[in-house]
């Protein structure tokens, strides 16, 4: 509502320019229709400005929804099964009981306290609109409500990347800014409907706090900055990603005092927003004390505390009148501030009171950290660095806009755009470093494109109008439309200049609707495909779906005994958790390394030493992936050498080389002998041999690999096959008893 | 003939509702046992031993060894609860009978006495081998013993052994006086095998060989790792005896007296009747079967048992155990049963005290570990059945409520803290209205 207020009483002072200017071939034409109406020029651009918002609005919900055509309502991937599973759970129990659930059928034998390791902002909004549709009396299961939230979210974003572009531009960088975030690829990848995570609802409240924390900067406002806090508050309670903002407020912050921009609205805004931000955050049981006590948050404290020297020093400055006794003031009270703070962080460090870094936050500084020291974290693919080919896929033309964007920004420096920079070249680089993290990037590059898109637009639209109109007129208002109209009369001399700017303006749209068609084709290919279901093109270029791991998740709800256990590679925990319903010994919540690398180590190790290690976590079945019969390539071999390097890394008796021949993973017949009776190896390929895959090939044939496989004659001694879906993609084995006499 | 053999099939149709009562976990004791013999005149050559059986209420059904109708089961019920091999030269069972149908009977839970002797065949070995026995390889092989041997005959393969277990349960109460007399093959225990043990051992002065030939190796099977008689009680409590001696059991050698070589004590009568009839008693479970209720435990002061405990929660366990007496449950007397509150390890290992009724009981603290925890009782007592009892039981850590709500040590810090927003209050208002 805040909001709303601003935009017309802000909006005034440039909304004229901006009707005037930006959508005149547009507005030029339509004026004659609006006539009729007796619309002022202001209400036309309001209700142009507010229609082009509804459209966008609208367009970025719809964009997400392929997935739910191409496919059904149903939730994607992995996390989203742990999220979907604990939103049931909360609108099931109520919030004391999610809050407070121990749940004891993941990580078995050890549990986890579920309330106090998840981030609650995802679940609490999914079941307030669930709570909220059904006392409207739209009685919808809470299934659909989590596969809508993440396209609402997106839809919010856009509104919110409206005002941001406002803010730090203009309303003409709002609306172009909220049109490229609401189809960018890089944003959509995790935002399509299912993809039920908690990055839906976390780039909302991240662009949110941005938003208002520039606001508040802007304005000086205490109640700006409390929004901010409190959007803050929401983004903790959503995301772990909550601490790139507790880290770039500061750093921008710092960095304002340091180019000397030190005001008091940077303190009113900073101080309000870090310390009811903590408090609030402190809130979360999941974030706790790390706000005080962990390495990470470290940074956003001690600005905190050199904005008070700073404030301090203005006052002395102000008392003292005198530059020499101050300069030696000055001195004397950097130098023990920094004195204390020093020996503080040490004692903090050195006791322990203040926790070290994290591996993750390592990785992401150094990006080859996590290779050398966390085979847990670098196994995952979204943790990868990212490769050059996915920035063009996720950005396209947003790349090249994007410096064209910050010369713009540098151009007309203020308190606004130097945010927006630093947000954006700190989240590339982050984006860089992990995959997973263009997320991070995407409203930053879309809204320093969108500068880069309207400040272009307007400049040669202008020129078209001042040849059109008398020159060097006064109807052009603000800083950077005096420039551009200084820039018009300048180039007076120049001949074509019409025509060149009619050109550049075609090949501007011409770039704007590719990236619209490139958008809507990497959504509706790349980025809808839920994952669990997966579907293939048949020989005659008829879809095929396999649709194995509900198969196989369904039939372990039916058949085996309720409080069987699940032993299987980490990655598929949460579904068999969420669909299955059935124990598992580690899931997704990589919490418990140790854990994880027993599991390792039992797929590793031969039949009778794994028996040994399945008996003793009280194992009932055992599921692998297996893609050999299909062709699909992310299945449990593939990832083997991971589930060997963690292993190996708690238990030294797995050894890397041991499954490899001259440094190569192979599964034919030269693999090395430890790799061909492996658990892993013996359930995957237990009874493959007898198949044939393909035609003109020899039985057991692994289309996965494209090889044929080492060892076709597979007995199994202490596991009996139970399950094996129609395309060999899941296989269940369950655990024999000891033997009866033995 | 053929109306014979149906009017049988009738009967014992009729019988088969009737006699499967009397084999169940409410009643271990075997009732039907099928005996299976090289040759009818071992049932009068071993006359005693049967007949102690049929005093002892055995239906004892006698068959030859290749009877073509032999069969174990029918229509997938088993027809006899224990089985009774005395045909060590049998090398193929007749009708439906082989090792894997036997193996596959004391699976099911059902008991087995299995007798060899010298020149035992493929098959028998092969039985004994499945329950963890080792013949020796060599078929003329025998026990010889130049020490310890019976003076009665003089000759140095009838052993006169009396290394028995030490163990009431199997043997009886009444401790065996006279050295049991046995003449037959060695076998030795599969080492990975620790379901079975040695009842009867030979002496370290005995081993294995051929008594007609010179002996031209050093023995293969010497001392006291001879088994002479072997019991093996399955995971499912099903009970074997493996004998090396068909003799044991004869008349003969039951009625024989006996004086061990170099010791002065002359018997009347051998021990082998006492011990076979012993033996047979544990085996066909008339003595040593337990058995064991649910395990209860609730928190104290109520009656309910909870889903979950929280962590320091205090409970109390329980368990009733009885023993098989024979006839009817008698309360099992321990002061050795334990049970773990486990998880991965045992974090609580209590002993469990008695009421003498058969109610074990204890009360702990759960540990300030929270996981999902198993109560387990695994009793594993020389003689007695198996107990392997397990209850999975979650423990979660406090409520986010539950922890106190106010720290002594901490009243400091709240006094600041309202001293501050008070102090706050009044500075705002006299900075305000002051002036």
């Amino acid at each position: 509502m805040g909001g709303k207020q601003d935009q017309t009483a802000n909006g005034s002072s440039k909304s004229e320019s901006m009707g005037a200017k930006k959508a005149s071939p547009d507005l030029l034409n339509s004026s004659f229709s609006f006539k009729s109406l007796k619309l002022k020029t202001k209400q036309q651009e309001l209700l142009l400005r507010v229609s082009i918002l509804g459209l966008v609005y609208v367009l970025a919900f719809i964009a997400r929804l392929f997935s739910v055509l191409r496919y059904e309502s149903m939730i994607h991937e992995f996390d989203p099964y742990f999220n979907y599973r604990t939103t049931l759970f909360l609108t099931e129990k109520g919030f004391y009981e999610f809050w407070n659930w121990f749940d004891s059928e993941s990580w078995y034998p050890l549990g986890r306290i579920i309330g106090g390791t998840l981030y609650p902002g995802l679940m609490v909004t999914a079941a307030l609109i669930y709570w909220t549709l059904r006392f409207l009396r739209f009685f919808v299961h809470i299934r659909e409500v989590c596969v809508l939230t993440a396209p609402f979210f997106a839809s919010n974003t856009t509104i919110v990347a409206y005002f941001f572009g406002k803010e730090i531009w203009d309303t003409g960088a709002g609306l172009v800014a909220a049109a490229l975030i609401a189809i960018c690829p890089g944003y959509i990848s995790r935002s399509v409907a299912g993809s039920y995570d908690n990055e839906a609802v976390a780039i909302f409240a991240l662009l949110l706090t941005f938003y208002l924390f520039v606001k508040a900067v802007k304005t000086g406002s205490l109640s700006w900055a409390l929004g901010s806090a409190f959007g803050y508050f929401y983004m903790v309670s959503a995301w772990g990603g909550y601490v790139f903002i507790i880290n770039l407020v500061p750093l921008y912050v710092l960095v304002l005092l340091i180019t000397g921009r030190y005001s008091m609205r940077l303190y009113v805004a900073y101080n309000c927003m870090y310390i009811l931000g903590m408090l609030l955050a402190m809130q979360i049981r999941f974030v706790g004390f790390q706000h005080v006590q962990s390495g990470e948050h470290m940074g956003a404290m001690g600005v905190f505390l050199l904005m008070q020297v700073f404030y301090f020093l203005d006052w002395v400055k102000y008392q003292l009148n005198d530059t020499k006794l101050f300069q030696t003031f000055l001195r004397i009270t950097v130098t023990s501030a920094i004195l204390v703070g020093g020996i503080a962080l040490g004692v903090g460090t050195a006791s322990g009171y203040i926790s070290p870094w994290t591996g993750r936050f390592y990785s992401l500084l150094d990006p080859t950290y996590a290779k050398d020291h966390i085979p847990i974290i670098a196994s995952v693919s979204e943790h990868q660095p990212t490769a050059w080919s996915s920035f063009m896929f996720d950005y396209h033309i947003l790349l090249f806009l994007f410096p064209a964007g910050l010369y713009f920004c540098f151009k007309r420096l203020s308190d606004a755009t130097i945010f927006i920079v630093m947000y954006g070249l700190t989240s590339l680089y982050f984006a860089g470093v992990m995959v997973r993290l263009i997320l991070v990037a995407t409203p930053a590059v879309c809204l320093i494109s969108a500068i880069a898109v309207s400040a272009t637009v307007k400049n040669l639209t202008s020129l078209l109008r001042t040849k059109q109109k008398v020159p060097q007129t006064g109807s052009t208002k603000g800083v950077g439309s005096s420039k551009s109209s200084s820039k018009v009369t300048l180039d007076q001399s120049q001949p074509f200049q019409k025509n060149g700017a009619i050109a550049l303006l075609v090949g501007v749209f011409y770039l704007l609707s590719r990236y619209a068609i490139h958008c809507t084709w990497v959504t509706s290919e790349a980025y809808s495909s839920p994952s669990i279901v997966l579907a293939a093109r048949g020989a005659h270029g008829n879809r095929i779906i396999f649709d194995d791991y509900r198969e196989a998740y369904y039939w372990l709800r039916q058949n085996t005994p309720t409080d069987a256990k699940v032993m299987s590679w980490w990655d598929y925990g949460y579904q068999i958790t969420a669909m299955g319903n059935r124990t598992v010994i580690v899931d997704n919540n990589t919490w418990n390394n140790t854990h994880i690398a027993t599991v390792g180590r039992a797929m590793s190790s031969y039949e009778d030493e794994a028996y040994d290690i399945m008996r003793s976590l009280d194992v009932n079945y055992v599921l692998v992936v297996f893609g050999g019969v299909t062709g699909y390539s992310s299945d449990d071999i593939n990832k083997f050498l991971w589930m060997v390097r963690i292993g190996g890394g708690v238990y030294p008796v797995i050894k890397e080389p041991d499954y490899l021949v001259n440094g190569e993973f192979r599964v034919d017949k030269g693999a090395s002998p430890k790799m061909l009776n492996c658990l892993m190896y013996k359930l995957c390929y237990y009874r493959f041999g007898e198949l044939v895959t393909e035609y003109g090939k020899p039985t057991g044939y692994d289309r996965a690999r494209g090889v044929e496989i080492g060892n076709k004659d597979i007995k199994l001694e202490h596991l009996e096959e139970a399950y094996t879906t129609s395309n060999w993609i899941v296989r269940i084995y369950r655990v024999k008893p000891p033997t009866n006499r033995l | 003939m053929m109306n014979l053999s149906r009017s049988v099939a009738l009967i014992s149709l009729f019988l088969l509702p009737l006699l499967s009562f009397s084999f169940s976990v409410d009643n271990p004791t075997d009732r039907r046992v099928l005996v299976l013999l090289d040759d009818l005149s071992l049932k009068s050559s071993h006359s005693i031993f049967f007949s102690t059986l049929k005093s002892r209420g055995f239906d004892l059904d006698f068959k030859l060894a290749d009877d073509s109708k032999l069969a174990l089961q029918r229509y997938g019920q088993y027809l006899y609860d224990g089985l009774i091999i005395f045909a060590p030269s049998t090398e193929r069972f007749g009708g439906a009978l082989d090792s894997k149908s036997i193996a596959d009977f004391v699976d099911s839970g059902r008991d087995l006495i299995l007798s060899a002797d010298t020149s035992a065949s493929d098959l028998i070995r092969g039985i004994a081998l499945e329950c963890g026995v080792d013949f020796d390889e060599d078929s003329s092989a025998m026990v010889i013993d130049h020490s310890s041997f019976s003076l009665s005959d003089g000759d140095h393969t009838l052993i006169a052994a009396d290394d028995l277990v030490k163990s009431d349960v199997i043997l009886g109460k009444t401790k065996i006086e006279a050295p049991v007399l046995f003449r037959g093959v060695a076998h030795s225990l599969n080492p990975t095998n620790n379901l079975v043990l040695k009842v009867l051992s030979a002496s370290p002065s005995a081993y294995s060989a051929n008594p007609s030939s010179k002996l031209s190796s050093p023995p293969q099977l010497t001392g006291s790792a001879i088994s002479l008689v072997s019991v093996m009680q399955a995971r499912n409590n099903a009970r074997v005896v493996i004998s090396g001696s068909l003799q044991l059991f004869s008349d003969r050698l039951f009625r024989s007296g006996v004086q061990k070589a170099g010791s002065p004590n002359k018997y009347e009568k051998s021990g082998n009747e006492q011990f076979a009839t012993e033996l047979s008693k544990w085996v066909f479970h008339e003595r040593g079967h337990l058995k064991a209720g649910s395990l209860v435990h609730h928190r104290v002061g109520e009656t309910d048992e909870p889903a979950i405990y929280r962590i320091k929660d205090d409970l109390e366990f329980s368990v009733e155990i009885l023993e098989w007496s024979g006839r009817s449950w008698e309360p099992y007397v321990a002061d050795d049963l334990q049970v773990q509150f486990y998880m991965m390890s045992p974090y609580v290992l209590k002993t469990l005290s008695t009421d003498k009724k058969g109610m074990f009981h204890t009360s702990f603290k759960v540990p300030d570990v929270y996981g999902v925890f198993q109560f387990k009782v695994e009793y594993e007592k020389l003689g007695y059945t198996t107990l392997s009892l397990s209850k999975q039981i979650p423990v979660r850590p406090y409520r986010h409520n539950e922890y106190e709500r106010f720290i002594p040590t901490a009243y400091p810090y709240y006094g600041a803290c309202f001293t501050t927003m008070a102090g706050f209050f009044v500075f705002s208002f006299v900075y305000l209205y002051h002036k």
